[in-house]
């Protein structure tokens, strides 16, 4: 399998260098790097570069801009590059970041991307500068075998180039190369090339021109599992009541070789240090200090595996998925939490008020392939601007939330290929009147006053239509009080009602009824027109008075 | 005589103490029954605070699955909805085979919310739906009782329904469920058709056919109210209680009703052609004939009336013959004699267990025993007597149908676990009437008993109706053919109606004789409120223990606190995240909708049994050997198969348990299987006398596949005992998954053969001859053998 692969690495290397002989008419020839040394750290799934370049300016001109060369295969995996400069001597050294900055470069020979290093004093003719760069690579370890079964260990594949690409001459480079274990199963020599336990030297290499270029394939064990979050929506919602609620929605995979054939649980409990080694039981997520209501749930609900252990400056929740993942396994999970409103809401001089938060995702030592930062602001904040320490893309959106109305502005924050360096903060700036806070409990409390006013009013209004035809007559309500010469209306008594305004041709009263449940009423006569109706009442006990309800009013038949 | 005088509605009245007294009690009813509300929504609780807000068990899985495609996708493409997740590869159409109630319940309010910008998820909303119902069904409750018994009693039994352990069984937050919602749409239906009765409304009566029709959408058990109502409007024509009223309450009820039945598409046309809605066509018939000859006797004279009798009844016994043939004669031409399975097994308890093993398998399809009564409705059992008594006296139109109810439902009851649901309202009502009256009695007896209350005191025991009812007895009795009943007041006159308070001497003559002494009063007193204490203890304790658990995450409390068992989602998520879209799990039914909706994968079988055969088949193929199996579910494309094991965590509901349940799905369709071979002397047993077919069967074998190597012994924990086959292996099924407590195991079936090797036949045969001999090598680290 080796073969095969060297002997194309080694066929892209002469090619490559005969374009770069050909092509030789860098852009600042002046330039030239006296010493570089590179420290490449294989340990975890990210790759860390520790470059240290010593530049010095051999042309006639002050330069400002120094370019850092990438091959087109690792500028895809490359998720941040930073440079510093030491100033002063011994113990007075003060750290200068410096800026980088991508730049595309017209005669760029074989699709070599730049970054350019923009110094904070320019380079004067003769003098020389110590850089200290450091830039890391994301999905940059190929699993070797791609399938490994449960019991089997991690090997990947690693490339890089034996000398520095670089637009510049060099004079003297060397290239340590750390791998996590002794256990390195093959690597490519370029000598001198030495290997001692997990380290492994290239160089001294002198005087090599630009675009010099050599592979090298390093095969070795990396049994750290690989989580890759491959997708992660953080939604930070702003509420002025004085909380801040974060979700995180994660899709989480290990990205090391894929698991083959069967999972068996008794050997991965039974035999842990050699069953699964490479399989990701649980993560930690570093949380701000004096978080509260933590949960941690999938789509099918809580997932109960997870600790929160919290001090005064931080919070750390280790979460454990619902099952170990093994390499391409994937799972999805959320973490929401609130925070209190003041750690993180400031008001700036020009009495606008920023959010302060971070950016990147709390899990420790993850990629993130794509995020996505959603800060909701209070419904009614105005010219909402976000200021991010790198580039970011950026739109906005609206969302409506508990009883909006008009809807909460939402800023809108897509990174891709982040890693742990990119938790820095920013900063999303925006106008807000505090009267809007009380819109929400106003409409609430003015929709019950009105809903009362109409239970008020409906109670209070007769809405029933009135029609004095004969069928529908209103509902009569016979009032009997006791005749003065009778003191108390006694049981089998009646009682004779003179309707003055029933119509004649009423003459049947369908089931009176008598309120209170306490007496009752056998029979009704009606007497010839004007409607004279008499009742007999039988009373279940004396009463002073009654009332008597009397409801369908039934035209009779003709006789 | 009198002062006539005669006016409308609005009146001033002089009572203005009266009003006050009426005015009070008004908003203390009000509020006490907000207040049963509260209890009712929030004892239902006790599932998310003590577990947390997920749906529970395994029909509401599918209610919750459906209640999400309705809210995605909407109304119209839910009608058209063919599921193919299930059932493969026949699928369902769950648009005509769902009652749609619930889930459009939920659907709206969700909706609701949603238009109003509360952002609250679908689960939210179906984890709540439950005990918001149980909430309105009590009150609705209230509203039944106060029809029948007045306003204390409605509130007794409204608080007694409110905590009542049989229903907060089936209405949990969580317990997403037809019931939850059905119960208060049958409360609600006996409600209108009560109301419509006393008043003769025919706004209620409409009301009443629509409550039904929501019934109807929500749960099978309209059939119960669909001969129910039939039967006591039959009563009450026997017992000479026809009036109007009675012709409003019914004749609406079935044109309608029938009519709107008839547009839920999972009922169709059987509300027209099944006989369980023949009863109440016939009396829908028998009304009519009644309401005729009440009407030609109010026409003719007697004699001439007594003439036509004789005529009618000879032509009418003729053409009744004749119906009841033609009748019978279309019964018995469907295949079930016109009645499904279920139903049979209401009138005939054994039918379900002799005949389909498939209903006789669910548990809550067996007939209840005793202990599940004390536990389900507690002291209402010893209150339901009382409550039937009272009904008696006076016996009107509303409460003989609450007797005939409970007696129904007892019958119902004592037949499925099931239906206790719908004795549990009866049963409720009821007491409610009984302790109401009680406490009446008694308190009545305590103030006459007092010294130092003057009359006054007898207005307030005249407040409660049903106290003067009863004392009233024989005066109502005089005036039965006449019986009062509520016309229908608006609501000013109303209040106006109960203004009047007539305080007689007489009355409170006759009331002191009938007190209690009031020692002897007061003691009864005291035993009635601990009895209501008692019952309240018990269901808040059956709702914080018994019912409160999800099913799906299990907890067990130990010396060293509590652990919490997760495996069936450990194993759906791992399915949902690490399987193809398109794979297809085999497992017992038991777990279909739970696939469905927590893994998102295609199952072959579900909860939702209308497939005997399909079941068959997956029953034999866990019931066969290995390489049978795997050809049954390699034609099914069957890609993983998903079984329960609670042997190490003894965990007693897993699959090996329900085995004989497959052996005999299985068996009743394909007839090599044999239950006796699964049996050693008549006894299930997986230890070492366990028959060979046992041993071998694919269900013993993916349960028990390395179990030995946990503990050496391979002690099954559920069945106490070392199972009998310890060291085996796999040969067409491979373990892709276990959880962390070994609840749930998932297999992959191996692809087939390659026929091009040649040495396949010799490892056949090798394999089925020698597995004593294999199983010592397998003691080895050594996997699996086909690597």
């Amino acid at each position: 399998m080796e073969a095969p692969i060297r002997a194309r690495e080694i066929l892209g290397f002469t090619l490559l260098s005969l374009l770069f002989f050909v092509c030789r008419s860098s852009p600042s020839h002046n330039l030239l790097i006296s010493n570089a040394e590179r420290r490449i750290d294989l340990s975890s799934h990210i790759v860390k570069v520790y470059l240290t370049l010593k530049v010095e300016n051999a042309g006639s001109t002050p330069t400002s801009e120094i370019l850092l060369a990438f091959p087109p295969t690792q500028v895809d995996h490359l998720a941040t590059v930073e440079a510093l400069v030491t100033k002063g001597k011994r113990k007075k050294t003060t750290i200068v970041h410096l800026d980088v900055k991508p730049t595309e470069l017209p005669d760029a020979p074989n699709e070599t991307k730049y970054f350019t290093i923009y110094l904070a004093n320019p380079l004067n003719s003769g003098e020389s500068t110590t850089l200290e760069v450091l830039y890391l690579f994301t999905h940059s370890l190929e699993p070797f075998p791609a399938e490994i079964g449960q019991s089997e260990s991690q090997l990947v594949f690693y490339r890089d180039s034996a000398l520095i690409l670089s637009p510049y001459h060099i004079k003297q480079q060397t290239t340590f190369l750390k791998a996590p274990s002794t256990k390195v199963e093959s690597f490519t020599r370029v000598e001198p090339t030495n290997r001692a336990g997990t380290e492994m030297k290239y160089g001294p290499y002198e005087d090599r021109p630009s675009y010099s270029f050599s592979p090298i394939l390093i095969h070795f064990e990396n049994n750290s599992p690989f989580p890759v979050v491959e997708e992660l929506v953080r939604e930070v919602e702003i509420s002025h009541w004085g909380n801040l609620q974060v979700t995180e929605q994660y899709t989480l995979v290990h990205g090391g070789a894929r698991h083959k054939g069967v999972f068996s649980r008794v050997d991965y409990q039974s035999r842990p240090s050699l069953n699964g080694v490479s399989s990701l039981r649980y993560l930690l997520a570093r949380l701000p200090p004096r978080v509260h209501s933590v949960y941690y749930r999938d789509e099918i609900g809580n997932i109960s595996s997870s600790h929160l252990r919290t001090d005064s400056r931080k919070s750390e929740l280790e979460i454990e998925p619902r099952y170990p993942l093994f390499g391409g396994w994937k799972a999805t999970f959320l973490i929401g939490y609130g925070l209190p409103l003041q750690d993180f809401l400031f008001e700036s001089s020009d009495d606008r008020r920023y959010l302060n938060f971070t950016f990147g995702c709390p899990l420790l030592d993850t990629v993130v392939d794509k995020l996505t930062v959603k800060v909701v602001l209070p419904e009614g904040s105005k010219d909402p601007s976000a200021v991010v320490p790198f580039p970011v893309e950026q739109h906005f959106e609206t969302k409506y939330s508990y009883l909006d109305v008009v809807g909460r502005t939402v800023v809108v924050m897509e990174k891709k290929n982040l890693v742990p360096v990119h938790n820095s903060h920013f900063q999303v700036y925006y106008t807000f009147k505090p009267m809007f806070m009380l819109a929400e409990p106003l409409m609430l409390t003015t929709a019950f006053f009105l809903f009362f006013v109409a239970c008020v009013a409906y109670l209070h209004i007769d809405l029933s239509i009135p029609s004095m035809s004969p069928r529908n007559l209103p509902k009569f309500r016979l009032k009997y009080h006791s005749p003065p010469e009778i003191p108390q209306i006694t049981p089998r008594h009646t009682a004779t009602f003179v309707c003055r305004r029933l119509p004649p041709s009423v003459l049947t009263l369908h089931h009176p009824t008598a309120g209170g449940g306490c007496h009752l009423i056998s029979h009704l006569t009606i007497g010839p027109p004007p409607c004279c109706i008499m009742l007999s009442l039988l009373l279940l006990s004396n009463s002073h008075s009654l009332e008597i309800l009397v409801e369908h009013l039934f035209v009779a038949p003709s006789p | 005589m009198a002062a006539p005088e005669i006016s409308t509605a609005a009146v001033p009245t002089l009572y203005t103490n009266n009003a006050l007294r009426n005015a009070f009690g008004g908003v203390l009813a009000f509020f006490i029954l907000l207040l049963i509300g509260v209890m009712a929504f929030s004892i239902r609780l006790f599932s998310v605070i003590k577990y947390e807000s997920v749906i529970h068990e395994f029909d509401p899985y599918f209610n919750y699955r459906v209640t999400q495609f309705l809210a995605k996708n909407g109304i119209y493409e839910f009608w058209n909805w063919f599921d193919d997740r299930t059932w493969y590869p026949l699928g369902r159409v769950i648009g005509g085979t769902v009652y749609p109630g619930l889930t459009l319940t939920a659907g709206t309010i969700w909706w609701l919310l949603n238009s109003l910008n509360i952002p609250l998820s679908v689960e939210t909303v179906c984890v709540f739906t439950a005990p918001i119902f149980s909430a309105f069904a009590s009150w609705a409750t209230y509203l039944l009782t106060k029809e029948v018994k007045g306003t204390g009693a409605g509130l007794t039994a409204a608080a007694l329904l409110a905590m009542v352990p049989s229903y907060i069984s089936r209405s949990v937050a969580g317990s997403y469920d037809n019931e939850a919602v059905a119960i208060f749409a049958l409360i609600f239906t006996f409600y209108l058709y009560i109301k419509t009765l006393n008043t003769g409304s025919l706004f209620y009566a409409t009301l009443n056919s629509i409550a039904y029709f929501y019934m109807v959408c929500s749960w099978g058990g309209y059939t119960f109210i669909i001969n129910l109502i039939p039967m006591h409007v039959l009563l009450c024509i026997v017992t000479g209680r026809f009036s109007s009223r009675l012709y409003i309450a019914y004749a609406p009820l079935v044109v309608l009703g029938t009519l709107l039945a008839a547009l839920v598409p999972v009922v169709g046309f059987n509300a027209v052609m099944t006989s369980e809605h023949f009863a109440s066509f016939l009396v829908f018939i028998i009304l009519h004939v009644v309401a005729f000859a009440y009407y030609i006797k109010g026409i003719l004279t007697p004699k001439m009336f007594k003439v036509a009798v004789t005529l009618v009844v000879s032509v009418g016994l003729a053409v009744c013959c004749a119906v009841i043939a033609v009748l019978i004669a279309l019964v018995a031409s469907s295949p079930t004699k016109g009645w499904s399975g279920r139903s049979l097994s209401l009138l005939d308890p054994t039918y379900a267990s002799k005949y389909i093993p498939i209903i006789a398998s669910v548990s809550e399809h067996q007939p209840p025993t005793w202990p599940s009564y004390f536990m389900d409705i507690n002291v209402l059992a010893f209150l339901v007597p009382a409550g039937i008594i009272a009904c008696f006296s006076p016996l009107s139109d509303a409460s003989s149908f609450v007797v005939l109810y409970i007696a129904t439902s007892v019958y119902f009851s004592g037949v499925m676990v099931r239906l206790m649901l719908v004795f549990a309202p009866a049963a409720c009502i009821t007491s409610g009437i009984a302790l109401s009256q009680a406490f009446d009695v008694f308190t009545r007896s305590i103030k006459f008993q007092l010294p130092g209350i003057s009359s006054n005191t007898e207005v307030d025991a005249a407040e409660t109706s049903s106290a003067t009812a009863k004392a009233q007895n024989d005066a109502v009795k005089t005036e039965k053919s006449e019986e009062t009943s509520k016309n229908r007041p608006s609501k000013k006159s109303k209040k106006k109606e109960k203004e009047e308070k007539p305080s007689t001497k007489a009355k409170s003559e006759k009331k002191r004789l009938l007190a209690l002494p009031l020692d002897s009063s007061v003691i009864s007193l005291l035993l009635l409120i601990l009895l209501g204490a008692f019952y309240v203890v018990h269901c808040v304790w059956a709702a914080a223990e018994a019912y409160s658990a999800p099913s799906i995450v299990l907890t067990s409390r130990s010396h060293d606190g509590l652990h919490v068992f997760d495996d069936f989602r450990e194993a759906y998520a791992w399915l949902r995240h690490n399987t193809d879209v398109d794979d297809k799990v085999a497992s017992w039914w038991d777990y279909g909708y739970q696939t469905t909706a927590m893994a998102n994968r295609t199952v072959i079988v579900d909860n939702n049994t209308w497939n005997n055969t399909h079941i068959a088949t997956v029953g034999t193929a866990m019931s066969s050997p290995e390489k049978a199996a795997w050809e049954i579910f390699h034609s099914l494309d069957v890609k993983y198969v998903l079984v329960v094991f609670g042997g190490l965590v003894g965990y007693p509901s897993d699959d090996i348990n329900k085995f004989l349940w497959m052996v005999r799905i299985g068996g009743g369709v394909f007839p090599h299987i044999k239950e006796p071979d699964y049996l050693r002397d008549g006894q299930y047993r997986i230890d070492s006398q366990a028959t060979p077919t046992m041993l071998n069967c694919l269900m013993y074998k993916l349960s028990y596949y390395r179990f030995v190597e946990t503990d050496g012994k391979g002690y099954d924990r559920v069945r106490q005992t070392e199972i009998g086959k310890k060291y085996f292996k796999l040969t067409h099924f491979e373990e892709v998954f276990t959880t962390h407590h070994w609840m749930v195991r998932i297999y992959k079936l191996k692809p087939p053969k390659n026929r091009i090797r040649g040495k396949s036949k010799k490892s056949k045969s090798q394999k089925t001859s020698s597995t004593s001999n294999r199983a010592k090598r397998s003691g080895t680290g050594k996997k699996n053998p086909w690597h």
